[in-house]
Formats: structure tokens, C-alpha cells, sequence
């Protein structure tokens, strides 16, 4: 797989590195602010290294909200709790910080209206100065982001956009030409959660995505929860993307009585790491 | 006003467009495209018609309110009465089209949000008679609030799931249906109750709630010889407000005038009043104003009435505020429950607690009316957007009325 070098970015180009490897990429998700601001930046920076220091490519920092209608119960669950113990917006900068400091690119996943009223190129700007890579934007299509496509090209921030395997051929070709650093497969046709089957609709949606030549890599997500889920998807992706299952060994902490224990978390890290090592590719 | 709104992209100038995921777009666009095609076919619109003729007992009556009128100034009151409909309100109205459009689309599922639980039966209703299944999601707090609608609703055929995330109302209900729609779409159509969500749901309820004011301009210039100097209503989401606007938009010598839910008074922050104290945000898939703190979280609202209980407003609404030609304010729950006794001892209706509202308006301003210009003799025509049934409860906790007798008779 060739990919458009002036396209990548810097998330993109964690992919391509990947890919230089033989392997797809691992991108991890948390939310900043659970269980608490602090033990998350911790956790941020654990992806990165798992058990024994090899973990994700890229790691997708949350923002918790209100109102997460592509989230399943896990994120939402999570979210919930670190806005009740007043997670705030500006939250998300120490961690992107703390993650760059690793020299692994930081994405923020986050609903529109969080970045709205922060102000669309203020955002850019802290976000640019934190480390910070670009953003991934569930609720945000290229048809009404006219606004955030000039701050983030004049503060050289990636773009990341969802596909899904309803997009019609049109809104697919729109979508990626849109993006920089990479595009977000959406496989299944739902919310965020762990599952036990992924999609067997991914291949297909990464097929006709690269179809259209436009040299960007190809992230997988929604469903996986384990190495084997992450080797079986990276066989035909670019990357392989997981939140819920991460988030949800926080929540066992916690149930637990051990909130600051990332234990869990680091070995399922290391899980899928190793998985997405032995992901057969064609 | 010659322009035709939305545009293309579902914007009302800056408000409205589609801020939802990837997945529900070519869903939205299979709506629009079979919508645009059912206003222009005369069967589907014969087949609407006789559906609201003789299924829902349209039209409905305009009713001059006599012994009402006293307590409003110089004005004299006509009630709209959509709480006569099949099911006790506007509701039925926009879910017999979005039924009909489900049946066109080949969809043979529908899913709705509800908060006070009228918008719940309606859809449930429509899908008794189309022969759909139907899932309604409510808030946790309202289904607690409005069992005997959760009752009506299973009795009726659908699955009714009580939504236990965030502020567990009516915005949390929207959330899961559009969790659900995300996950569906193949074989399900989400009939949104309000004139809100992404493009084209507030051109589509708007349209389908559109017979509200052709009616009402019909009976008036009928009966009157004239307009009305303004119409009135409550909005939470907005339909029946828009419904009730729509006809009158182009005429700038009828007022419209909306009424918010103020709840505890919006000085004490517990309030659903979107336009009066909200900013301009994205919630649920349009850009309209949004009750929301300093980082974009949505506040939780306050209201005695379920269904004016939600922290944004449709997007033509916001419009409509933004550009001067429908003025809003808010109304406390006191002044609404007051509304509502008098309405109903003076006139033997009761109505909805969210119509209340409008009604506590309609003495407001036809009181202020008559405090400046004595000798004005405005026409007001109060969308009475519900029947108050359902609020019996709700009444009996409020006027401390415990059920019981006023004295035996009988005994020896």
C-alpha cells in the first residue's frame, strides 16, 4: 500500500510507519476526566505503552459530553462519571501534552458543539500548541465543516472523518477527499461497544474507500475487544481502532475499588498490540 | 419571504443543516428524496387527507372562548382545538404522514422519542393501524411521571424502553432512538415528534403539522371576514407552534407569539426557555439554540409540563426569533397551572399543561395590550395543542385536590 505522503499528517504518518513494519496500525481510545483527570492522563500515556512498552501507534483522546449518540453504554457510562466529577473542555490539553511527549500522535475525539463553544479556531490554536495531531469528529460531517477545514489548515491539523458501509459512492468520494492523516471506517452499523463478532461489512467498506486511489490509510472501528479481533481486522485494514473494550477495564477497575489501577488496561494493551503483529495480510 | 426555506442543505440561514454520523446520512436523504416525491403525488396526498378527516376528526373546531376572554385584556379568544383529535392532541397529525412515508419507504419498523408521552401514543397508534412495529424511548423520570401513557402505549402493541442515561428525559430519549436508528436504518424509520433533528425532519413535521394554520386561516376568514392580529402557542421542540405559524409566516399583520416553559422562573436557572437564555449550539443533529454551559454541555431543564422539558428548540424557530418575525417568552409553571384552572372553569376545557402555557400568554398579552392601547380589540387564536387528561396527577399534586368527595350524601 503507497500512501499520498503530503496527505498524512502526523497520525497518518504513524499509520505508514506501521505499514513499513508489515502490520497495520493500533489506535487506542480514552476519555480525559475518568476516573479522574489525573489517573486518565496516566492511562492516556499507558496506551502508548502497555506491559511492556510497545502499544498504540495513535491514541484518540475523548471528551466527555452530554449527549454521545454514537457511544455505546461503556463510553457513555465513563463520560457520565468524569462530568459529574467536573471534567472541563480545556482538560483535553494536558493530556494530548502528555501523549505527544511520547512521540505518539494524539487525535481528540469529540461532539461538535464541545468545539463550537470553545470557538472552532481557538480550539485549533491550543489544541496546535498542546501537541496535538487533529481531530476526529463523529457528529461532524465535511457538509458543515467549512468553518474547522480552514483552522486546521492553518494550523496544520489532521482531519479525520467517519465512513460508513451506508455511505452512498458520492458521499464516500466527498468524505475522503475532506480528510487528512487517515479515514475512520465505521464497520458495523451502531454505536461504540465491544462485540463478539466484528463486521464482516469492514473489508468491503475498506475496499471501496481505497478504490478511490486517494492514498490515505484506512482505520477500522467499532466491535474489537481483543488481539485476535484486532489480527482478523487488521488483515484487510490500515488500522485497527479501540475504544469501548479499553474503556471498559477502567470501569472494572473501578467497580473493583481500584480506580487507579491500569493493570487491565495495560494487558489488554499489550493484547492487541500483539495482535495487530500477527495480523495476516494479503 | 419569497425565499424558500430550508435550502437545500436543510439551513434556515445560519440555523438547522445535519450534524449527525456518517451512517444516518443516506438514510436522510432516502427521506427527503420519497418526501419531496409524496407532496407531489395526489394519491399519497388523498391518502393523508382521508387519514386526518376520518381517522383523526379533522378539522378541528375554532372555538371562541366567551367567559375566557375576560381575564385577557380587550381580546377576544379563539381556541384552536387540536385536543380533540384521535389520541388528545396535534401529534397525530405528523405521525399519520411519517407513517405514510414509512409504508412508501418499505420500512416496516418505527421508533420515536417521547417525554410527556403524547407524542409516544400517537406513533404507537399509527403503528397499530399501518401494522409497523414500534419501539418508543422515554426518559426514566417521565415514564415515572407519565405511567398511564406507558400503559396506553403497551396496550397499543409497542415496546416502550425507559432510558436510565444522563438527565433521563426527553433529550435522553432522542439520544438512544437515534442509537437505535444508527443501528436500524436498513428496515426502520425514526418518526421525530418535534421540528427538530437534522434536515429534513423540521421541514417534514412542519409540513405535516402545516394544516394546523391553513385551517385556522380558513375558519377565520370564513366565520370573521378576517385574520387574526395574533396567533399564540407553546413550544418546547416547536411542532405544534410551527404548525400553528407556518400559514401566517407570510402575513405580517399576524403576530406570532410563542411561549417557552420558564419553569421555576428562568432567574432561578430551572427552566426550559431555549430562546430566551440559551445559546447558539448543535444538539441533536441541528444547529439552533441550546440550553448549555460555558464548555457545550447541555443543562438539564426544568418544566412541570414532560413535553416543553428539553433544552433546544427546532431550528426555523431559532430563525424565526433571530430574524424578528415570532416573538417568545417565557411562562412560569405557576402561571401555567393558573392558566389552566381558568381555562377550564370558564370554558370546560382543560387543557394540556404544555397548552396551558400558551394560554397563560394569551392573558399576559392581552392584558398588556389592553394596559397601553385601551382601545385596541385584538383577535388572539391560542393553539390549544392538547387535551389535559393526561396532567390529572400532575393537577392533583399542585392544587393539593386529594381525590376525594367534596361531601357524602346518603348516609343516615
Amino acid at each position: 500500500m503507497t500512501f499520498d505522503q503530503s496527505r498524512l499528517g502526523k497520525s497518518g504518518e504513524a499509520f505508514a510507519a506501521a505499514a513499513d513494519q508489515g502490520r497495520p496500525a493500533l489506535v487506542g481510545y480514552l476519555p480525559v476526566g475518568y476516573p479522574d483527570v489525573a489517573t486518565s492522563i496516566e492511562a492516556v500515556v499507558a496506551l502508548t505503552e502497555g506491559t511492556d512498552g510497545t502499544g498504540c501507534d495513535v491514541v484518540e483522546i475523548g471528551i466527555p459530553y452530554t449527549d454521545p449518540v454514537m457511544d455505546g453504554v461503556a463510553i457513555q457510562r465513563a463520560g457520565t462519571a468524569a462530568l459529574e466529577r467536573g471534567v472541563h473542555t480545556r482538560d483535553v490539553f494536558p493530556a494530548v501534552e502528555a501523549v505527544a511527549a511520547t512521540g505518539t500522535p494524539a487525535l481528540v475525539m469529540t461532539y461538535w458543539n464541545l468545539i463550537e463553544r470553545y470557538g472552532v479556531r481557538a480550539f485549533a490554536r491550543d489544541f496546535a500548541a498542546a501537541g496535538g495531531a487533529g481531530l476526529i469528529t463523529p457528529d461532524l460531517t465535511p457538509d458543515e465543516a467549512g468553518e474547522w477545514c480552514a483552522a486546521s489548515d492553518e494550523y496544520g491539523l489532521d482531519r479525520v472523518f467517519l465512513v460508513a458501509p451506508s455511505s452512498t459512492d458520492k458521499r464516500l468520494a466527498t468524505t475522503v477527499r475532506a480528510c487528512r492523516g487517515w479515514v475512520y471506517a465505521t464497520a458495523v452499523m451502531g454505536v461504540t461497544g465491544a462485540r463478539a463478532e466484528t463486521s464482516n461489512a469492514a473489508p468491503a467498506l475498506v475496499g471501496r474507500v481505497r478504490a478511490l486511489g486517494a492514498g490515505l490509510p484506512v482505520g477500522v472501528g467499532l466491535g474489537v475487544s481483543n488481539g485476535d479481533q484486532a489480527a482478523a481486522v487488521g488483515a484487510t485494514a490500515d488500522g485497527v481502532i479501540v475504544g469501548s473494550a479499553l474503556v471498559s477495564t477502567l470501569l472494572a477497575a473501578e467497580a473493583a475499588g481500584t480506580p487507579g489501577d491500569l493493570g487491565a488496561l495495560r494487558a489488554l494493551v499489550s493484547d492487541l498490540s500483539a495482535g495487530v503483529r500477527r495480523a495476516e495480510r494479503p | 419571504m419569497t425565499t424558500r426555506l430550508p435550502d437545500d442543505q436543510g439551513h434556515f440561514d445560519t440555523f438547522g443543516g445535519r450534524f449527525v454520523p456518517e451512517a444516518l446520512f443516506a438514510a436522510l436523504d432516502q427521506l427527503e428524496t420519497e418526501f419531496r416525491a409524496a407532496q407531489a403525488d395526489p394519491e399519497f396526498q388523498a391518502e393523508l387527507r382521508s387519514l386526518l378527516t376520518d381517522y383523526a376528526g379533522r378539522p378541528s373546531p375554532l372555538t371562541e372562548a366567551k367567559r375566557f376572554s375576560a381575564y385577557c385584556g380587550n381580546a377576544t379568544v379563539l381556541l384552536k382545538r387540536e385536543d380533540l383529535n384521535h389520541t388528545g392532541s396535534h401529534k397525530i397529525n405528523n405521525v399519520l404522514g411519517q407513517a405514510l412515508l414509512t409504508r412508501r419507504m418499505g420500512k416496516t419498523r418505527v421508533i420515536a422519542e417521547t417525554g410527556a408521552g403524547q407524542h409516544g401514543v400517537a406513533t404507537a397508534t399509527a403503528a397499530a393501524l399501518f401494522g409497523l412495529r414500534c419501539t418508543v424511548y422515554m426518559g426514566e423520570v417521565d415514564t415515572q411521571r407519565q405511567a398511564l401513557n406507558v400503559a396506553r402505549m403497551q396496550m397499543l402493541g409497542a415496546e416502550v424502553v425507559a432510558v436510565a442515561a444522563g438527565s433521563r428525559t426527553l433529550k435522553d430519549a432522542l439520544n438512544e432512538a437515534l442509537r437505535d436508528w444508527v443501528a436500524s436504518v436498513d428496515d426502520t424509520h425514526y418518526i421525530i415528534g418535534t421540528v427538530g433533528g437534522p434536515h429534513p425532519f423540521p421541514e417534514i413535521v412542519r409540513e405535516f403539522q402545516r394544516v394546523i394554520s391553513t385551517e385556522t386561516k380558513a375558519q377565520m376568514l370564513e366565520r370573521y371576514g378576517r385574520l387574526p392580529d395574533a396567533v399564540l402557542a407553546c413550544v418546547g421542540g416547536g411542532s405544534n407552534a410551527m404548525g400553528m405559524f407556518a400559514d401566517f409566516i407570510g402575513d405580517p399583520e399576524v403576530a406570532l407569539l410563542g411561549f417557552e416553559a420558564g419553569g421555576d422562573g428562568v432567574e432561578t436557572g430551572r427552566h426550559a426557555a431555549t430562546i430566551a437564555e440559551g445559546q447558539v449550539g448543535v444538539l441533536h443533529g441541528m444547529r439552533t439554540y441550546v440550553l448549555q454551559d460555558s464548555d457545550g454541555q447541555t443543562k438539564e431543564s426544568h418544566s412541570i409540563s414532560a413535553g416543553l422539558d428539553y433544552p433546544g428548540v427546532g431550528p426555523e424557530h431559532a430563525w424565526l426569533a433571530a430574524t424578528g418575525r415570532a416573538s417568545y417568552e417565557p411562562v412560569t409553571d405557576t402561571e401555567a397551572m393558573e392558566a389552566l384552572k381558568i381555562l377550564t372553569q370558564t370554558e370546560g376545557i382543560m387543557p394540556a399543561i404544555e397548552s396551558a402555557h400558551a394560554v397563560a400568554g394569551a392573558m399576559r398579552v392581552g392584558r398588556r395590550i389592553a394596559e397601553t392601547d385601551p382601545d385596541a380589540r385584538p383577535v388572539f387564536v391560542i393553539c390549544l395543542s392538547g387535551r389535559g387528561d393526561k396532567d390529572v396527577d400532575t393537577a392533583i399534586r399542585w392544587f393539593g385536590l386529594d381525590g376525594s368527595a367534596d361531601k357524602t350524601a346518603g348516609n343516615l
